[in-house]
Order: structure tokens, then sequence, then C-alpha cells
């Protein structure tokens, strides 16, 4: 859906999207680097299990929400990328082990 | 003085808070400021510290560039900053709970400065839940901190300065227009042109506007004016976009991203969960606080500043942040009541200059009626997905308030707490009620501001923070 | 329209009373109150629940049991009516046991109230943390969970469905709501009651007061004293997770949707709905204690309501001596004793009395004998 228009060069990390690596640039968003995926939901709603993506990327809509390191429902537009980083997309409602 | 005691707790590192920050060091109080961001800025100046390192600076536009000097200053006053703060609950007296690095704490100031700007107005229609919907300032934000455009040409649409600006933002960074569906009804600027003041400083506003607009128009992508309505369509992401402007003309294109805006409006949940008296900004069609001529709300020692006291752009921001500042050192003795006025008196200044312009805009951009009365498929609560429709069938019946239409539908229970629904449903119950929408009320706002885990809840320190 | 009958207050109780009565074929018209309101029906937890009720009043052991009974046909009726699923599940509910003496202790207090009734065999069970274990497979207990209680015949529902599907049966059957209609003054006037609201009068040859804190101000109106006291209870709700707790407990339970709902705080600072983090974090390491895995699921919101407690906690009905047609009914069960309220306590209303059963909720028991 979107694409980066410079190269990060000595800012590139890699995070892992359910655990597939994919390159970031330290400073940006775990959900900046969703939008540039592919697949660019991050997440199927709970109740009819649509999919969702980022959508106002300041925090007020909560859209984003994916796991983070084991931790679910974060925001990932409040969520700076660090290297080695293990982001899942959260499918329907969570699992209490989850 | 404990480590978790400040004299003043701002919330919100944008410009009013910064303003605030600075001003109150300068006068003595201590102070800490807190944000979601990882960095200083607010969302106008969003990675300026790291963009003005860059040749994309440049790109970006002047009123962008004077965020830098901004964030020097901020950082050099000496506040307490605390980013990627997530501030979820104040108590009176106060007493303020948030999260940072999934740890919750607690921290105590004797003063409250809410500085946590605004958000875009929630415009709903069938569709905008797919992916690749988003919000222009969503786009914005991905240009700014993550030199992100959309992959291919993109579709906006909307209505006031902000697409402009992205707009030529975007073709300055070798982005691709499909093109602007402009929701501005016909007839706006005659109706905002008798909101024009005098004084020759804001032709130079107008003129910037209006530079946008020959840039944009020469890029050559079409501008389909006075669209009243849309519909984003597609299986699992959007694909295609239909459009019906104000004389039926329709259309259906083909799209990958849809970016919409439909102006801005204040953030009022902090206020509201605090207490804070609110009441309806006809101007503005939203909620903004009770505040007097310092910024204090209702609630004493409570102050709001920035956008969040009514939307009036970063050059209104600064001055009503220093202005709550310098309110809160006289009151917690460290400057004279005498003191404060004088220094108030130019802050004032700035401020009223900088809203002159304000009514003409509002006029200008209000958003058209459709807004406020999405056809019943569209799902207006995205978090619980509650339709339109549903919420019109339950506010037929007797003639409910907001708070039972919620408990009664669900609308506004799900993580973001109504911040994308409160005014849709309130309209919607004051058209089908034919009671004015200043009258329905909003939601009841209830901790915590942001969702927390009861792991982080249980490991709350009770005894925390006396001294 | 001129009602046979006005029910003040559009809560769960009054509600429950007004469809009741409409079933009756009374023309009732029900008054709502403002949506700014108190309204304890918005906080509820929505058990529907025996097990522990009724120490020091076997009457409310009865009414409680008997409301219980009505439950599963109630529920059947009104969401034939609706459409609206109330989601009410009787399979049983739980008080989770800390500790051996907390085990202990729970054996000891439900051994008390059923010696108070003293007949048939218990209908609850202690189970140890292996039969625990066994009745939730898809729960990890914490290590200081010892056992439960288990009560047969306690459920839980969804209060605010319950509450929507209670005014639009009313609907319904030809009743009518008013919301936003506060209620003034009531003014007796030769057998009919005149009540004043802001800007228009209403008259009806019966009333019943159902209107929570409200209520006493209104009653005292028609020669009843009904003391009431404000308690907050503090509820939290968490995300929506997928089924993993099949029945529901004291203090937590997983709704239809899936949110967890954890709660209740109890104390007593007057008329203040607001929230505390104290409460939060408290609930939150009682939750933990029981479930350690809740410690990663997200609070969405916590929210406070205020409790309708008469001195002894238990309800009052009521018919006023001085003013007869005018009726009272305060609780703070009103999840439970729904259906009672629409089978029983309606029909009596609508037949012109109470029966000597519920003498014992009268709010004369709180009468101070007048000095002479």
């Amino acid at each position: 859906m979107f694409r980066k228009l410079h190269d990060p060069g000595a800012q590139t990390v890699t995070i892992f999207i359910d655990g597939r690596p994919v390159p970031a640039e330290l400073g940006e968003s775990v959900a900046a680097v969703l939008l540039r995926q592919p697949e660019a939901w991050c997440r199927t709603t709970p109740i009819s299990e649509s999919p969702r993506a980022p959508y106002c990327m300041m925090g007020v809509c909560f859209e984003c929400l994916v796991e983070v390191d084991g931790l679910a429902s974060v925001q990932g537009c409040l969520t700076p990328v660090r290297n080695g980083m293990r982001v899942a997309r959260q499918q329907g409602p969570r699992s209490l082990s989850a | 003085m404990n480590a978790n005691e400040t004299d003043l707790l701002i919330v919100g590192a944008g410009p009013a808070g910064m303003a605030a920050a600075v001003t109150a060091r300068s006068q003595g109080l201590s102070v800490r400021v807190l944000d979601d961001q990882p960095a200083p800025g607010g969302q106008i100046w969003r990675a300026i510290e790291t963009v003005a390192e860059t040749p994309r600076i440049a790109r970006l536009g002047e009123a962008y560039r004077a965020g830098a000097d901004r964030a020097a200053a901020f950082r050099a006053c000496g506040a307490l900053y605390e980013p990627e703060s997530q501030l979820w609950q104040i108590e009176p007296g106060f007493r303020a709970f948030l999260t940072q690095q999934g740890r919750a704490r607690s921290v105590t100031a004797r003063a409250v400065i809410l500085a946590t700007g605004a958000q875009e107005r929630p415009a709903p229609f069938p569709g905008w839940t797919l992916p690749g919907v988003l919000t222009v300032g969503a786009a914005q934000i991905l240009l700014k901190t993550a030199d992100s455009v959309p992959t291919s040409p993109v579709w906006i649409a909307g209505c006031g300065p902000l697409p402009l600006l992205y707009m030529t933002q975007l073709l300055a960074a070798g982005g691709q227009i499909a093109g602007f569906l402009d929701t501005t009804p016909r007839g706006r600027l005659g109706a905002a042109l008798r909101h024009l003041p005098q004084g020759l400083g804001l032709l130079a506003d107008l003129a910037k506007g209006l530079s946008w607009s020959l840039a944009l128009r020469r890029a050559g992508f079409p501008i389909i004016r006075h669209v009243a309505e849309l519909r984003a369509e597609g299986e699992g992401r959007l694909e295609s976009l239909h459009y019906r402007a104000e004389d039926g003309r329709e259309g259906e294109v083909a799209a990958e991203v849809l970016l919409v805006h439909e102006g801005v409006v204040p953030n009022i949940h902090a206020p509201l969960a605090l207490g804070c008296a609110v009441s309806w900004h006809a101007g503005q069609h939203c909620y903004v606080p009770d505040l007097d001529s310092w910024g204090e709300t209702s609630q004493p020692n409570v102050f709001v500043a920035g956008d969040g006291a009514g939307v009036g752009g970063a050059e209104a921001a600064e001055p009503r942040g220093r202005i709550a500042a310098l309110r809160v050192a006289a009151r917690l003795g460290t400057l004279g009541e005498g003191a404060a006025e004088s220094a108030a008196r130019p802050e004032r200044g700035r401020l009223s200059r900088a809203l002159a312009l304000r009514p003409f805009l509002d006029a200008l951009y209000a958003p058209r009626p459709q807004v406020f009365a999405p056809a019943d498929e569209t799902l207006v609560c995205r978090c619980e997905e509650v339709t339109a429709g549903e919420l019109r069938a339950r506010a037929v019946q007797g003639r409910p308030g907001p708070n039972q239409i919620k408990a009664f539908t669900r609308a506004g229970m799900g993580p973001c707490q109504g911040r994308q629904c409160g005014y849709t449903m309130a309209h919607i119950i004051a058209t089908a009620q034919n009671r004015p929408v200043e009258e329905v009320g909003f939601y009841r706002i209830r901790p915590p501001l942001k969702p927390v885990t009861l792991g982080e809840l249980a490991s709350l320190d009770e005894r925390e923070p006396a001294a | 329209m001129r009602p046979d009958i006005i029910v003040i207050g559009g809560g769960t109780v009054g509600a429950a009373i007004a469809y009741g009565l409409a079933k009756q074929r009374q023309q009732v018209l029900l008054l709502d109150g403002d949506d700014g309101d108190f309204r304890a029906a918005r906080a509820n937890f929505g058990l529907v629940w025996l097990q522990g009720k009724g120490l020091g009043m076997p009457a409310y052991q009865v009414l409680t049991r008997d409301s219980i009974a009505l439950w599963r046909g109630f529920t059947n009726e009104i969401e034939a009516e609706t459409k609206i699923d109330l989601a009410y599940e009787q399979n049983g509910g739980l008080a989770f046991c800390l500790g051996e003496e907390g085990f202990e202790k729970r054996r000891h207090d439900l051994m008390r109230l059923h010696n108070q009734r003293g007949e048939r065999a218990p209908d609850w069970a202690m189970l140890d943390r292996s039969a625990l274990e066994r009745l939730l497979p898809k729960v990890a207990l914490g290590p200081n969970v010892t056992g439960a209680s288990f009560g047969r015949h306690d459920g839980h529902a969804n209060p605010l469905r319950l509450l929507a599907a209670l005014h639009e049966a009313l609907l319904r059957h030809g009743g009518g709501i008013r919301h936003r209609a506060r209620v003034e003054r009531i003014e007796p006037v030769g057998r009919d009651f005149r009540l004043i609201l802001d800007g228009e009068t209403l008259v009806a040859p019966r009333i019943v007061i159902a209107a929570g804190l409200g209520s006493p101000a209104l009653a005292r109106q028609v020669g009843l004293v009904v003391p009431l006291r404000p308690e907050r209870g503090q509820v939290l709700v968490t995300e929506r997770l997928e089924p993993f707790l099949p029945l529901p407990a004291s203090g937590l339970r997983q709704t239809g949707e899936g949110t967890v709902m954890i709660g209740a705080t109890k104390d007593n600072p007057g008329f203040d709905v607001s929230t505390t983090a104290e409460a939060a974090a408290g609930l939150s390491r009682k939750t933990i204690e029981i479930v350690p895995a809740l410690a990663q699921v997200r609070l969405v919101r916590q929210w406070a309501g205020l409790r309708i407690m008469t001195p002894d906690g238990h309800p009052i009905y009521a018919q006023s001596q001085s003013h007869p047609g005018a009726f009272v009914a305060l609780c703070h069960s009103g999840v439970t004793l729904a259906a009672f309220h629409a089978e029983t306590l309606a029909g009596a209303i609508a037949a012109g009395g109470l029966p000597e059963n519920l003498s014992p909720f009268h709010q004369r028991r709180f009468d101070v004998p007048q000095a002479a």
C-alpha cells in the first residue's frame, strides 16, 4: 500500500512479522512497516473477523492492534521498531494463552 | 522532593505542551511532560528532530521546519520529559497513572495542563473500515515519520487545509495523485467571506492556501468538486471507490489507497474523564472544554491548551500553552499575579491574531451534512461493529441519550472508547429525535484512557508515590 | 392515552415490572430518567445468582430461589417476543477459594445458610482443586486456588440486553416509554396520582416507584419512608477473548461477547461514581491470583455504579397504606429478581395488592417506633 522513499542505510533494522523477516528503519512505527507489506492488514476483528489496517496513525482509532514480542493488543502506530522485534497479526478474538 | 512529584504535569509534547513547559520552567516550576510519541513535536512536527537532519525537510514546508527550534528549546528547558508514555487515568489531587515500556506507575503534580491536541473528525461512510482507507493525517504522519508514500496514485477525498497541504508535500516527495474528491459543499466561500477579518497579515495565509491550489492544479490530476457521498468497496481491502457529487454526478474508480479528511476536532477524552465541563462549539461542530481566559477548566488547576481547547493550529497552541503555564506559576506562587498578567498580555495578542482567520476557515471548511448522516449500512462504531441503521432504530424508541444507546448496542464500548463514533452517535440521535445536537451530550468517559493490562494494574504499588 | 399505571424508573427493576404489568393487559407508561443519571442497571455485573444469598433473611433466600426458577421461562418468552438474545446460561456458578482457610470458610458459610433453611440436600457442592480443573479445562489456575463452591442453580445473563429487551417487550405489549422524564413531584388527587414533570403533568390511578436511589424523595410524597443508601461498586471489563471460562464465578465471568468482567468492590463514598486506580489494582491482583494468564489481557473499561442498599441489604416491596395504589419496589439484585418482578410482583400489583409472603419485605421493618 505504501513504499519508502529512501534507503535507511545504517538505520536499517530487521523485524519479524508473523515470523518473516522484513526491513525497517529505526524511528518508524510498527504500523508504518505493516503498511509497506504486500499483506497490509494487521488484524481481523474479534466480532466479524474482517480485516483491518492502520487507519489514523496517531493512537485514536485502535485499528492497528498487533502482538509485539508476545504482548497482545499493542497499538502498532505508537510502537517504534526495534531490531529483532517480533510482530504478529491478531486474528479474531485473542486466546488467553497467547 | 520525591522523584514522582512535580509542580506541573503536562500531557502532550506538541506545540502547546512544549511552549507551556518552556514557560513554566522559566518561572521556576518543576515540570513533567508525558507524551505517547517517541519524540517531541506533536502531530504537526512529528519526527522533526530526525527529519531536520535530512534533505527531506525541504519538501515538508516552512511551517514544519519551524518545529526544529521549538523541539530544541523544549529539550533544553529542564522539564522531565517522558516519551512513549501512555496516560490512562488522572485522579484528583493530582495523581496521574501512566504506562511506559509496559510498566504502569503513578506520578503526582499540583497542576495539570492537558495539551493533547486534536484528532481528525471521524467521517464514516460505507467501506471506511477496509484496509486501504486511511486518513490524510495518517498519510502525512507516514510521510514525516517513515518517508513513506502510497505505492500507486492515491485518491484523496476531503475538505480543509490538510488535504491541500498533504497533496503539495506528496507531489514534492515524488508521490502521485489519482484524483481529489473535494467534499467542500457549493457556496461555502461566499458564506465564509463574511467571516474574513481585516488585516493584511492574514492575506499571507490566504495566499499560501491559494498557492497550494495552483501547484495542485498544475499537477493535472482530476479534481471533482462538491462530492457529497463516498463508498469504498473491496474484498478484504479497498479495490474501488464510488462517489456522488451534490448535483448527482457519480463515478466509480479503481483504488488501492483512499485518504479521507473532514477537519479536526479537539481530543476531549482526558478532560471529560476528569469531569471538566464542555460546551458545544457551533462553528467547529464539536465539544470544547469550558475555559477561562487562562485556559483553566471547570476543575481547579486543570488547564487545557492547544487544539484540545478548540482547534486553532500551532500558532494558537503556543500562546495558549504559555498563558496556562503563567497562570500555574502564579497559582503556585513563583510569579506574582500582576507579573503573570503582564507576561500574558503579548501572548493574548498572539493568540487573538492566530485565531483571527479561524472563523473564516471554520465556515469555509464546515463538514458537509452527510458526514453526520451516514447510510444505514455504515459501521459507525468501528470497534464493536455497530451500524448507523442500528443506532437510528434505537434512537427513535422513546428518546434515549447516547449512554443508553451505548448500553443497548455496545457502540462506544470498544478500545477506542467512542473516539471514532461519539460525534456520529450524537448527530444520529439529534436527527432521529429532532433535537439540537448540542443538547444530546456525549458518552460518559471511563478510565482507562488507553487500554492497560491487568498485570500492569496489579503491579501498581499502592503506597507509591507517598514520600 | 391515560395509563392505568405509571412506573417511575426505567432501570431493570422498573422495566421488568412495567413489562409484567403490560402482559397483564394494563395500560403502562414507563418513565425513564436522564441519560446521565446514576443508573445501576447499566453498571450491573450480570449474575443470576443464588449461592450465598439470604443469610439472616430466609424470605430473601426463597424469593431468590423462586425468581431463578422462573428465569428460563421468562427468558424464552422475552426472547421470542423481542428477538434479543439475553445470553442466559444456567449451568451453575463458582466462587473460587484461596488457601485451605478460604476453602473451609466458604464451606462453613454455605452450611450455615443451608441450615437456616434446613431442608433437602444442599444444591451446592465444594469442589477441590482437581475437580475444579476438570470443570475448567482451559484455565490454568493460580497456585493458591484450593477449589471453589459450585452452586447448581447459578447462572448469568447479559444485563444490558436484558434491559433493552424489557423496554422492547414493553413496547410490543402496548406500553409506552418516556426517556428523560424526571418526576419532580407526586400529588395524590382523589384516587389518582398526579405526576408533575418538567413542563407536563401525567395522571394515573396507580403508580410504582422503582427509581433506585431517586426513590426516597418520591416515596415520601405518598407516605412511604424508604431508607436507602448508595454503595459504590467498581467493575472492570477486558478486551474480547476466545471462550475460556465456561461458568460464571462470583467476581469473574466471561460474557457471551468474550469480554471478561471483574468485580466488584464495595465502598461508601456517597453519591460518587468516580473510579479509582486503587480499586482497579486490587481487582486485578485478585483476578490474577485466580487466573494468572489474565495478567496479559487488557482492561478496556472500568466503571462504578451505585447499589441501591437498604439497611439490611434486602429488597423493599410495599404498598402505601395512606395512599393505596402507590407501590414501591427497590432492590440491588435487579437481574436475579427480574423474573420475579415481571411475573409474580407485576401480577400482584395488577391485582391491587401485595401477597402476605412479601410482607417481610415491607418498608415498615425499618420504621423506628415513634415516641409518644
